[in-house]
C-alpha cells in the first residue's frame, strides 16, 4: 500500500504530455519584465532606474523586510523603465523592464556545468545566502526560503521535506528537474538540512514518475539521512499539510505552520536553487516551466530567465494554437488563468497551460443535490457546500466557526461538484472576508 | 491572437466528468432489473402503472416550472423520471390510473416544488405521494394483485406483512397463521406486495450496482438492515411465537426498497458518514416499531419521511473529521 494523506482529494486525469521532453533552455526574449513582488509578503525595493545599464545576477531590487526577497535581473541590458504593468493575477504590479543586450553575466556566478558537491559554508552563512539569493518556494507558493529555515522562538525543525510531487495534472517541471538535475538536488538537500540543523530528510513523489523514483533512490545510498518515499497519486498531494500526513502520519494543526510538527518543507526546484546560489553564486533568475495543454503542437520543458513574456513561451511550443480559449499560468487545479500573452514568467511560473475554447467555458450550473462529494473529497475535512453557502449568504462569523480559513484552495470540491456548483469561488470570498475581520480584531 | 478574447476565470479550470444526470441515470438503471421482475409476476399491469407515474411526474414537474414558477424546467435531469419510477415502486400493481396521478401531484407539487426543486426538497418525493395516497385511498392502496408466481388462485392476496399483523391481532400464534411465504420466495419476491418491493434479491443487486458507482455509500442501508434484524432478533428470541423470524421483516414489505432505494436518496439524507449511521438507524427503529406495535403492517415509509425531517439537524451537529483536529 502506498503512502497518501488521508482526508479527501481527486484524481483528475493526469495529461502529463511533456514528461518525456527534455529541458530546453528558451532564448533570450528582447525584452523583460520582472516584478518587484513575485513573491508572499513585502515587495521589493527597486534599486534601478531608467537607463541604467544592468547585468545577469545583479540585484535590481532590495528585500525590504524580514519576509520579503531580493530580485535579480535576468537579463543584462538597459532599464527601459520602472512601472506597472499586470503580471499573473491581472492586476498591474510593479515592476522593472529591461531591453536585453547581449547576456552579460555577473562575474562571480560559475557558469561551467560542474558538479561541486563539497559544502565548505556553515548553517547561517547558508540562511544568509538563500536570502540574498532571492529564492522563494518554486512550488507555487513563492513564500520566502530563508524564512522558513529560521524556526520561530521555541519551535525546532526535526525533518525536511522535499516535494517531488507535482500533484497539478499537465505540469512536467519538477518531474524533468529531478531527472536531469538529480545530483544537484541532492546536494541542495544537504544544503538545506545543513541549514536548519536536522539529520533527516525525505522526498516525496507520486507513482506516476517511477523514473525519477528510481533514480533518486539510487543517489541516496550516498546521502546518509535522505530518503525517498513513493506516494499514491492523489491530488492536493504537493499541498504542504497534506504531504507532511502523507509522510509522516502527522496532521498541522488548525491555523499553524508546518514548523509546528517539526516539518519544513521545500519544493525539489527550491532545492535546486539553492544549490546553484551556494554552489555557483547563481541567484534565482531562471526557473523551469512547462508549456503544455491539449492543443499544443509541441509540448515543453523550458529552462526561462524571469521575466520572459508568455508569449515567447508559446511561441517556442509551437505557437498560440487557434482554438485557445484560457491561457493559466500554473496548473489547471490551481493555477491563475491570464488575460494576455504579455504576462512575465517569475518566481512562481511552474507553467503554462493553454486551454481549448470547448475546455475552457464553465458547465451551467445546478441545484445542489447533497450528494456529499465535495465534503468527502476536501482534504481538510470542511463542509465546501455549506461554507459556499455561508460566503454566498455572508454569514461570516458561522463561516469561521465552520473554519473556512482551514482552505487551502486547492479545488477539489468544485472538480467534482456533479451540478458544478462554484464552491471554491465563494468559499475564497468567504475566507477573504473573514480573514479581514480576523485582522481587524487583532488590532 | 490580439482579437480573440480569453477566458479568465478563478481555479479551478478543470472539472470532473460527473454530472448530476449521470447519478440520477446510475440509479434508473439500478431499478431496472427490480421493474422487470414486478414486470414479470404482475404482468403488464406493472409496466402500466410505472409508465403513467413516471410520464405524470415529469409532467407534472414540467408544467409547474414551465407555467406556474416560470423558471426553465430542469425534467432533463432524471430525478422526475426516478420519483416517478420509486412512486409506482411503492403501490400496487392494480391501482386506478387516477390515483396513480394524484400520488404524482403530491410527490411532485407538494413533496418536490412546493420547496424549490431538485436538492432543496426536504422529504423524499416518492414516499410523499405514497404516503398520501396510503391515507388518502386505503383500501386501493392495500388490495394487492396476485403475484402469478406464487400460485395462489384468487384476485387480490395479502402481504406476509399483512397476513402477521391481522394473525397476531387475532392472537394466533405464528406458527399456526396460513399463507405465510417461505424464505426462498420472499428472496426471490414469490410474494405479495407493492410493485417493485417484492424481489429483495434484486434490490440488493441494484443497491450493489449502486454502491460500486459511487451514487450510495454503504452506512445507510446497512444501518437499516442491521438495525431491524438485531431488534427483531431479539425479540424472536424472547418469543417466537408472537415475533416473527427477523427474515421477514429483512425480506418481506418495502424494507429493501426503502433502505436501498429510498433512504439512500442523496437529497434527503444526511452528508457524512457517521450521521448516516445514525439516521439510518433511527428508521430501522422506527420502521420495526410500528411493524410490531403500530396500527400499519409496514411502517419504513413513515420511518424513512420522520427521519429525513431530522437529517438538517444531523448535518447541524455531525461535522466530518476535520484535518488538524477539533
Amino acid at each position: 500500500m502506498l503512502k497518501t494523506f488521508k482526508l479527501g482529494g481527486v484524481h483528475p486525469p493526469e495529461n502529463k504530455l511533456s514528461k518525456n521532453q527534455k529541458i530546453e533552455t528558451l532564448a533570450l526574449p528582447k525584452s523583460v519584465f520582472i516584478p518587484v513582488a513575485m513573491h508572499i509578503g513585502a515587495p521589493a525595493t527597486p534599486l534601478v532606474k531608467k537607463g541604467d545599464k544592468v547585468k545577469v545576477g545583479q540585484v535590481i531590487a532590495q528585500s525590504s523586510s524580514f519576509v520579503s526577497t531580493n530580485i535579480h535581473s535576468s537579463v543584462s541590458g538597459t532599464v527601459k523603465k520602472v512601472d506597472f504593468s499586470a503580471d499573473s493575477s491581472g492586476y498591474p504590479k510593479q515592476g522593472i523592464f529591461i531591453d536585453v543586450e547581449g547576456d552579460e553575466w555577473m562575474d562571480e556566478i560559475d557558469r561551467t556545468t560542474d558538479l561541486v558537491k563539497e559544502i565548505s559554508v556553515d548553517g547561517a552563512e547558508i540562511v544568509k545566502r538563500i536570502q540574498d539569493a532571492g529564492i522563494v518556494g518554486l512550488g507555487g507558493a513563492t513564500f520566502p526560503t530563508h524564512v522558513k529555515l529560521v524556526p520561530p522562538k521555541g519551535m525546532k525543525a526535526e525533518l525536511l521535506l522535499i516535494n517531488g510531487v507535482e500533484c497539478e495534472p499537465y505540469l512536467t517541471a519538477d518531474h524533468r528537474l529531478m531527472l536531469e538535475k538529480a545530483d544537484e538536488i541532492m546536494v541542495g538537500i544537504q544544503l538545506l538540512m545543513k541549514a536548519m540543523n536536522v539529520d533527516k530528510a525525505v522526498i516525496g513523489i507520486e507513482n506516476n514518475k517511477p523514473d525519477a523514483i528510481q533514480l533518486l533512490k539510487e543517489k541516496c545510498k550516498t546521502c546518509p539521512g535522505v530518503s525517498v518515499v513513493a506516494l499514491k497519486v492523489q491530488y492536493p498531494q504537493g499541498g504542504e499539510k497534506q504531504l507532511i500526513n502523507a509522510v509522516t502520519g502527522r496532521e498541522v494543526p488548525s491555523g499553524a505552520l508546518p514548523i509546528a510538527v517539526g516539518a519544513v518543507v521545500s519544493n525539489v526546484g527550491t532545492a535546486f536553487a539553492v544549490y546553484e546560489a551556494i554552489q555557483k553564486n547563481k541567484p534565482l533568475f531562471e526557473r523551469v516551466v512547462t508549456v503544455t495543454g491539449k492543443g499544443v503542437l509541441k509540448p515543453s520543458n523550458f529552462l526561462v530567465r524571469i521575466g520572459t513574456p508568455t508569449s515567447e513561451l508559446v511561441e517556442a511550443a509551437g505557437g498560440l494554437p487557434d482554438d485557445t480559449g484560457k491561457i493559466i499560468s500554473g496548473g489547471p487545479m490551481m493555477g491563475k488563468a491570464i488575460p494576455s500573452l504579455d504576462v512575465p514568467v517569475t518566481k512562481g511560473t511552474s507553467g503554462i497551460l493553454l486551454m481549448r475554447e470547448e475546455e475552457s467555458k464553465r458547465k451551467e450550473v445546478l441545484n445542489c443535490i447533497r450528494c456529499s462529494r465535495c465534503t468527502s473529497v476536501c482534504p481538510m475535512g470542511l463542509e465546501p457546500y455549506l461554507l459556499m453557502t455561508l460566503g454566498e449568504k455572508q454569514i461570516f462569523d458561522r463561516a469561521e466557526q465552520e473554519r473556512v480559513m482551514d482552505c487551502i484552495e486547492c479545488g477539489s470540491c468544485s472538480y467534482t461538484c456533479p451540478s458544478n456548483r462554484p464552491l471554491l469561488d465563494y468559499i475564497r470570498f468567504g475566507k477573504g472576508k473573514v480573514g479581514a475581520i480576523i485582522r481587524s480584531r487583532k488590532k | 491572437m490580439s482579437s480573440r478574447l480569453l477566458t479568465v476565470s478563478p481555479s479551478p479550470h478543470v472539472h470532473s466528468s460527473e454530472s448530476t444526470q449521470k447519478i440520477m441515470y446510475r440509479v434508473v438503471y439500478a431499478m431496472i432489473p427490480a421493474l422487470a421482475w414486478s414486470v414479470f409476476v404482475f404482468g403488464w399491469d406493472a409496466l402500466r402503472v410505472t409508465l403513467i407515474a413516471v410520464a405524470a411526474c415529469i409532467a407534472i414537474e414540467y408544467l409547474i416550472q414551465k407555467y406556474l414558477l416560470k423558471v426553465s424546467p430542469t425534467v432533463s435531469d432524471g430525478s422526475a423520471l426516478i420519483t416517478g419510477i420509486l412512486l409506482a415502486f411503492n403501490v400496487p400493481a392494480n391501482l386506478p390510473w387516477w390515483i396513480i396521478i394524484i400520488g404524482a401531484i403530491a410527490a411532485m407539487g407538494i413533496g418536490k416544488l412546493s420547496f424549490g426543486g431538485i436538492g432543496n426538497n426536504v422529504f423524499n418525493p416518492a414516499l410523499v405521494g405514497r404516503v398520501f395516497l396510503l391515507i388518502s385511498f386505503p383500501v386501493h392502496m392495500t388490495s394487492w394483485p396476485v403475484n402469478h408466481q406464487a400460485g395462489i388462485d384468487a384476485i387480490t392476496a395479502a402481504t406476509p406483512l399483512g397476513l402477521l399483523k391481522e394473525g397476531i391481532k387475532n392472537g394466533t400464534p405464528i406458527s399456526d397463521i396460513a399463507g405465510l411465504p417461505h424464505l426462498n420466495d420472499m428472496l426471490l419476491g414469490n410474494i405479495g406486495g407493492s410493485l417493485g418491493e417484492i424481489s429483495a434479491i434484486l434490490l440488493i443487486f441494484g443497491g450493489i450496482y449502486m454502491l460500486w458507482k459511487k451514487v450510495i455509500t454503504w452506512q445507510v442501508p446497512v444501518s437499516i438492515i442491521l438495525t431491524v434484524a438485531i431488534i427483531s432478533g431479539i425479540f424472536w428470541m424472547i418469543n417466537p411465537e408472537v415475533y416473527v423470524n427477523p427474515a421477514y421483516h429483512l425480506l418481506t414489505g418495502g424494507l429493501m426498497l426503502g433502505a436501498v432505494f429510498m433512504a439512500t436518496d442523496m437529497v434527503t439524507s444526511p452528508m457524512t458518514g457517521k450521521a448516516q449511521v445514525i439516521y439510518g438507524i433511527g428508521i430501522g427503529i422506527i420502521t420495526i416499531s410500528i411493524r410490531m406495535f403500530g396500527a400499519y403492517p409496514e411502517g419504513i415509509s413513515f420511518a424513512i419521511l420522520i427521519m429525513n425531517a431530522v437529517t438538517p439537524l444531523l448535518n447541524y451537529y455531525i461535522k466530518p473529521k476535520r484535518f488538524g483536529g477539533k
